[in-house]
C-alpha cells in the first residue's frame, strides 16, 4: 500500500525591530532577564498598547515578496489564555483581517523540478515571554524579555508532500526573510520557528487524514528527520489498524522523536474577539508602493537576471541567489574577473563543497570574494591553469591571503612560452616511440598520454591548450 | 469656602484671599473629620498634597498659574498615581503602588492641581452604587442610609459633601453621570476618545471615558480644558482640534432644539422625576430653547448589549490580574493552577467574578455570533438612532436615573435591578457619545439629575446648556448637611 503526505507549515519569524511591537521596550537578545520589560511588557494596570510602524513595514514588504495580497484594513484581535509568561492573559494577533492574505512561493528541488507553495496568510502578533524551568527550587521563573516581540507567522497551505519539500520551501522563506531584512532568521535562537501540520492518506485519496502539529522544531535539519519520523509513526499506526489523533506532538531531537504535548479535542478555547486597545490598520496603494518601492532585488527576480545577464544554467542561478549573501558573493567575484559562468562554477563546486565540508556559511568563508576573483582572472589571463588554481585555493583555504604571492612563491606561473613548450613535447615524443608508433599505427587514446607526460615533467605549469596543439602538430609530422 | 466651585477657589486663590496650603490643609482637616463615615476616599495623601500645594502657591506668586494651580483635587482610585497605591477598589489591589502616572493624573499634575487622594469606588468599575468595593460602601452625603451610585461614587460623594473641590471619574455605562445625579452634583461623560485612558485601569476598553465630577458646568469645562486632548500613549484617543471648553458657556440659548425621547418618559419613569424635568425644561424653554419629541427606537435593547459587551471586554481586561507579577497573590500555591485560581478567586469580589463569567461566556466558541456579534449589530442601530435624532435636535434631554439614591443594601440581592440603573445612560456609551448630568431638582430631600446628550464632539455645547441652566437655577448649589 503506497502513501501519500500531505505537510503544511506554520513558520514563525520575529522581525528584527529595534523595539517590540506595542512598547518601546529593546528586542535585543540575551539581556539579563526581565531588564527589557517596560510597565506594558509588564501588563501593569492601565497601560495600553501602540503599534510600532516598523512591523507593519516589514510584514508588508513580506506580503509583497510573495505576490500577496495585502490587506488594506487589518485588524487585531485577542486571544485570550492564561500562561506565566504572556503577562497580558491574552496574545494580540490577527485573526480574521491579517496584514498578509493569500500568496505563494517556488520551490527548486535537488533535482532541478519546481514546484509553487501555496501561502494561506501571514498575521502579526505578540511573542510570549519565557519560562525558565531550572535554577528555581519548586518553581519557574519568568523572563518577559521576549514578552511583545514582533511576530509574522507565516501559514502554508497543504501544500507540501514530503520533508524535502518543507525544507525547501523553510529555506526559501529564510533566503526571502534574510533578501528583506525583516529578521535575521536564527533559528538555534528561535527568530525562526517552525511547527508542521502532517497528516498522510492513501495513495489517490481525495480527503486529508487527521493532521498532528509537531512543534518546536529549530533546524532545517531537524525539519526533515521530524517530519520523516512522525510520516513513518502515522503510516505505521494505520497499518497496525490504529487510528491518527489530532494532537500537538513535540519534536525531542535527542531521541529523534515526537511524543505527544496535548490533544487538540481538549484544546483551549481563545476566545477571540477585536482588541478594543487598537483601530483597525488601514493602509492604501500609496502606502504599499513606497514599501515597494523600498524592496531590494528578492532570489526569484535575481534568479531570472542572473539566467539573463551572465547566461548561467537555471539550477546554477537558482543555487548562487539560494541567500543574498551567496549572490553577493558571486556577483563581486564576477565582476572583478569579467567572468560569470567560470565564477558561478567556482562558487558552486568548490567554493559550496569547501563550505559543506567545513558546515560554514557563505558570510563565513575563508577565502573572500576578492580572492576567489583575482584568482580566477589569474586562469583568464593565463597566468595559471585551472588545475594549478585549485592549488592555490587551497593555499587560500588554509589562511594564506594573497593570490599572486602564492602563484609567485610557490612558482605556479604557467609556462606559456612556445619555444619551452615545444621543448617539452620533442623531449616527450622522444622519450615514448612505442606510444609514437601506437598513436600513429590509429589509437587516438595514446593522446592523453603524452598529454600527462607532459604536464608531468612541467609539474602542471604547462598551458594546456598550447601543449594539446603542439603534441598534434608533432605527432602529425 | 470648601463649598466653593474650582473658578471661585481660584479667584480666591489669585487675590491671596486664601493660600493653596491652608485651603489643602481645611480639606484635609474635613477629609479626616468625614470620611471615617463617608467613606468617600480609600487613600489620603497628606503630605504630598500639602507639598503640592506649596509649589502651587509659589506657582501662582510668580504668576505662572492655570485655573487648578493650588485647587484641592480627588482622583477615583481607577487612576494609576506614582508612588500612590492604587487600588481600583478591588482586593486584587490592595497592594499595588503604581510606578507612573495616568495621562489625566499627569496632566491635572501639570496644571497645578493638589491631589488629595484617592477615591473609593465599585471595585473595577463594576457597579452602580459602590457597594461592590473592597473598601467598603461609600455613604450619600444626603443620606447615610443611602448608596453615593456608582462606580465613581466616591469621588461624587467627595464633591457633595466637600471633601475636595472637584473630582475625576471615569463612566463605562453611566458610572460619572448616575452618582452625579444621585449627590446632586454636575458630571460629564466626554466623547469617547476625548480624553487618554493611558493609566485608567480598564474596565470595558471600548466604553471607558474620563471625565469631570464638579459642583458646577464652568468647572466641569475647566477640568476638561485641563485633561482632553490627544495622547500618543492611547491608540483610540482622537486627534481632535484642541478647544476652550469654557469659551460658549456664555452662549445663549436661543434656537436650541431639545429632543425628548419618547421612551424616556413613559409611566416606568416616577411622576414625580417627570415633574422634575418638565420644571427644567420650562426653564430652558424660557431661555429660548424648543423642545420636540425624538425616537430612540433601539434604546430598550442598551442594558442587554451591554451587558455582553463590557463583560466580554472586561473577562480579558482582567487577565492579567493572576497573582504573578504584582497585585493579590495566593499564599503557598501547590502549583500554577492553584496560585491562578486561588489568587483570582480571593482577589475578585463576587460583582467582578460574575461578569468575567459572563464575558468568558459570551465570547465562547459556539456563542460568539449569538452574543458579542449581535451585541455590537445593537451597539451600531443604536448608534445610528443617535445620528438620527441629531439630524433634528441639537441636544437630547432625559433623566439620568429612573429615581433619587436608593438605600443600601436595596438592590444587592438581584444583579439585574441593579443592571437597570443605569437605563438612560448605556446607549450613550454604546454610541460613544458625550453625556452629562446635572442638578435639576430636589425629590424628598434628594436631588434629582437630569442627562443631557449630544453628538460626537459637543461637550462645548452640552457645558453652555448646563452653564445657562444654572445660572437660571440653583439646584447645583444645594449642599448636604454631613454631621
Amino acid at each position: 500500500m503506497s502513501w501519500e503526505t500531505v505537510i503544511g507549515l506554520e513558520v514563525h519569524v520575529q522581525l528584527a525591530t529595534a523595539s517590540k511591537l506595542f512598547s518601546g521596550s529593546s528586542t535585543a537578545f540575551g539581556a539579563e532577564p526581565n531588564t527589557q520589560a517596560n510597565i506594558y511588557d509588564l501588563a501593569l494596570p492601565g497601560t495600553l498598547p501602540v503599534m510600532n510602524e516598523e512591523v507593519l513595514r516589514m510584514a508588508v514588504s513580506f506580503g509583497l515578496a510573495v505576490d500577496a495580497e495585502i490587506g488594506k484594513r487589518s485588524v487585531f484581535d485577542r486571544k485570550n489564555y492564561f500562561y506565566p509568561d504572556l503577562p497580558k492573559g491574552y496574545q494580540i494577533s490577527q485573526l480574521d483581517h491579517p496584514t498578509v492574505g493569500k500568496g505563494s512561493l517556488r520551490i527548486v528541488m535537488d533535482d532541478g523540478s519546481e514546484k509553487v507553495i501555496g501561502i494561506t496568510r501571514a498575521h502579526i502578533e505578540e511573542d510570549a515571554g519565557k519560562s525558565l524551568h531550572e535554577d528555581f527550587q519548586g518553581m519557574s521563573g519568568i523572563d518577559l524579555n521576549r514578552a511583545g516581540t514582533p511576530l509574522l507567522e507565516i501559514v502554508s497551505e497543504p501544500d507540501l508532500r514530503n520533508a524535502k519539500e518543507a525544507v525547501a520551501y523553510l529555506k526559501k522563506l529564510h533566503s526571502i526573510i534574510l533578501y528583506l531584512g525583516i529578521s535575521d532568521g536564527n533559528m538555534s535562537q528561535g527568530s525562526m520557528r517552525c511547527d508542521a501540520n502532517v497528516s498522510v492518506r492513501r495513495k489517490g485519496a481525495t480527503e486529508f487524514g487527521t493532521r498532528t502539529e509537531i512543534k518546536n522544531i529549530n533546524s532545517f535539519r531537524f525539519v526533515e528527520k521530524a517530519i520523516n519520523h512522525e510520516v513513518q509513526r502515522q503510516i505505521d499506526l494505520i497499518e497496525d489498524g490504529g487510528r491518527v489523533i489530532q494532537e500537538t506532538r513535540l519534536y525531542d531531537s535527542d531521541r529523534d522523536e515526537t511524543r505527544s504535548m496535548r490533544s487538540k479535542e481538549v484544546a483551549n478555547d481563545y476566545r477571540y474577539f477585536p482588541e478594543p486597545d487598537l483601530l483597525p490598520v488601514v493602509i492604501d496603494d500609496a502606502y504599499i508602493d513606497a514599501v515597494r518601492a523600498t524592496m531590494p532585488e528578492l532570489p526569484d527576480a535575481r534568479c531570472s537576471r542572473f539566467v539573463k545577464q551572465y547566461g548561467l544554467s537555471e539550477y546554477d542561478a537558482d543555487v548562487l541567489t539560494s541567500s543574498r549573501a551567496m549572490a553577493d558573493y558571486f556577483e563581486q567575484v564576477a565582476q572583478l574577473c569579467g567572468d560569470a559562468k567560470l565564477s558561478a562554477n567556482w562558487v558552486t563546486v568548490d567554493l559550496l563543497g569547501l563550505l559543506n565540508k567545513q558546515d560554514l556559511d557563505i558570510q563565513q568563508s575563508p577565502v573572500t570574494p576578492t580572492q576567489l576573483g583575482t584568482l580566477i582572472s589569474r586562469i583568464k589571463d593565463n597566468t595559471i591553469s585551472g588545475k594549478i588554481a585549485k592549488t592555490v585555493f587551497e593555499a587560500l583555504t588554509e589562511g594564506e591571503t594573497d593570490v599572486d604571492q602564492i602563484i609567485e612563491s610557490r612558482g605556479l606561473k604557467q609556462v606559456t612560452d612556445t619555444g619551452a613548450i615545444e621543448k617539452l613535447v620533442d623531449d616527450v615524443i622522444a622519450a615514448n616511440p612505442d606510444q609514437v608508433a601506437q598513436y600513429k599505427g590509429g589509437k587516438e587514446a595514446v593522446f592523453g598520454y603524452f598529454v600527462g607526460q607532459a604536464m608531468k615533467i612541467s609539474k602542471g605549469k604547462a598551458n594546456p591548450a598550447q601543449l594539446n596543439e603542439l603534441l598534434r602538430k608533432k605527432l602529425s609530422e | 469656602m470648601l463649598s466653593k466651585t474650582v473658578a471661585e477657589l481660584s479667584a480666591a486663590l489669585d487675590r491671596k484671599d486664601v493660600s493653596s496650603v491652608e485651603l489643602t490643609q481645611a480639606y484635609l482637616d474635613r477629609i479626616e473629620k468625614l470620611n471615617p463615615d463617608l467613606n468617600a476616599y480609600i487613600t489620603v495623601c497628606k503630605e504630598q498634597a500639602l507639598k503640592q500645594a506649596a509649589d502651587a502657591d509659589k506657582q501662582r506668586a510668580a504668576g505662572n498659574g492655570t485655573p487648578f494651580t493650588g485647587i484641592p483635587i480627588a482622583h477615583k482610585d481607577i487612576f494609576c498615581t506614582r508612588d500612590v497605591l492604587t487600588t481600583c477598589g478591588s482586593r486584587m489591589l490592595h497592594n499595588f503602588v503604581s510606578p507612573y502616572d495616568a495621562s489625566v493624573v499627569e496632566r491635572l499634575q501639570q496644571a497645578g492641581a493638589v491631589t488629595l487622594g484617592k477615591t473609593n469606588m465599585d471595585e473595577f468599575a463594576m457597579g452602580s452604587s459602590n457597594e461592590t468595593s473592597y473598601y467598603g460602601p461609600v455613604r450619600n452625603p444626603w443620606d447615610s442610609s443611602r448608596v453615593p451610585g456608582g462606580s465613581s461614587g466616591g469621588s461624587a460623594a467627595a464633591v457633595a459633601a466637600d471633601l475636595c473641590a472637584i473630582a475625576t471619574g471615569t463612566d463605562t455605562g453611566g458610572s460619572i453621570r448616575q452618582p452625579a445625579s444621585f449627590c446632586g452634583i454636575t458630571g460629564l461623560k466626554p466623547t469617547y476618545g476625548r480624553v487618554s485612558r493611558f493609566g485608567m485601569i480598564a474596565f470595558a476598553s471600548s466604553l471607558d471615558q474620563a471625565g469631570p465630577l464638579s459642583k458646577s458646568a464652568e468647572d466641569a469645562a475647566l477640568m476638561m480644558n485641563a485633561i482632553a486632548g490627544l495622547d500618543s500613549r492611547d491608540s483610540t484617543s482622537l486627534d481632535h482640534p484642541a478647544e476652550d471648553f469654557t469659551a460658549h458657556l456664555q452662549q445663549s440659548l436661543k434656537g436650541l432644539r431639545i429632543g425628548l425621547p419618547r421612551d424616556h418618559f413613559t409611566a416606568d419613569l416616577n411622576p414625580a422625576v417627570q415633574t422634575i424635568l418638565q420644571d427644567a425644561i420650562k426653564v430652558l424653554e424660557s431661555l429660548g430653547a424648543s423642545v420636540t419629541e425624538v425616537d430612540l427606537p433601539h434604546n430598550h435593547l442598551s442594558v442587554p448589549a451591554y451587558y455582553v459587551v463590557a463583560p466580554a471586554e472586561a473577562s480579558a481586561n482582567l487577565s492579567r490580574y493572576d497573582g504573578v507579577r504584582f497585585g493579590h497573590r495566593a499564599e503557598n500555591p501547590a502549583n500554577l493552577e492553584d496560585l491562578y485560581k486561588r489568587s483570582r478567586s480571593e482577589g475578585f469580589g463576587d460583582e467582578v467574578k460574575r461578569r468575567i463569567m459572563v464575558g468568558t461566556y459570551a465570547l465562547s466558541a459556539g456563542y460568539y455570533d449569538a452574543y458579542y456579534k449581535k451585541a455590537q449589530k445593537i451597539r451600531r442601530l443604536i448608534k445610528q438612532d443617535f445620528d438620527e435624532a441629531f439630524k433634528s435636535v441639537d441636544v437630547i434631554l432625559g433623566p439620568t436615573s429612573p429615581h433619587t439614591a436608593f438605600k443600601l443594601g436595596e438592590k444587592n440581592a438581584d444583579p439585574v435591578t441593579m443592571y437597570l440603573e443605569d437605563i438612560y445612560t448605556i446607549a450613550v456609551n454604546l454610541a460613544g457619545i458625550p453625556g452629562m448630568s446635572l442638578p435639576a431638582g430636589m425629590l424628598q430631600g434628594l436631588p434629582i439629575g437630569m442627562q443631557l446628550v449630544g453628538p460626537a464632539f459637543s461637550e462645548a455645547r452640552l457645558l453652555n446648556v448646563a452653564h445657562q441652566f444654572q445660572l437660571n437655577t440653583d439646584w447645583h448649589q444645594r449642599r448636604p448637611e454631613v454631621k
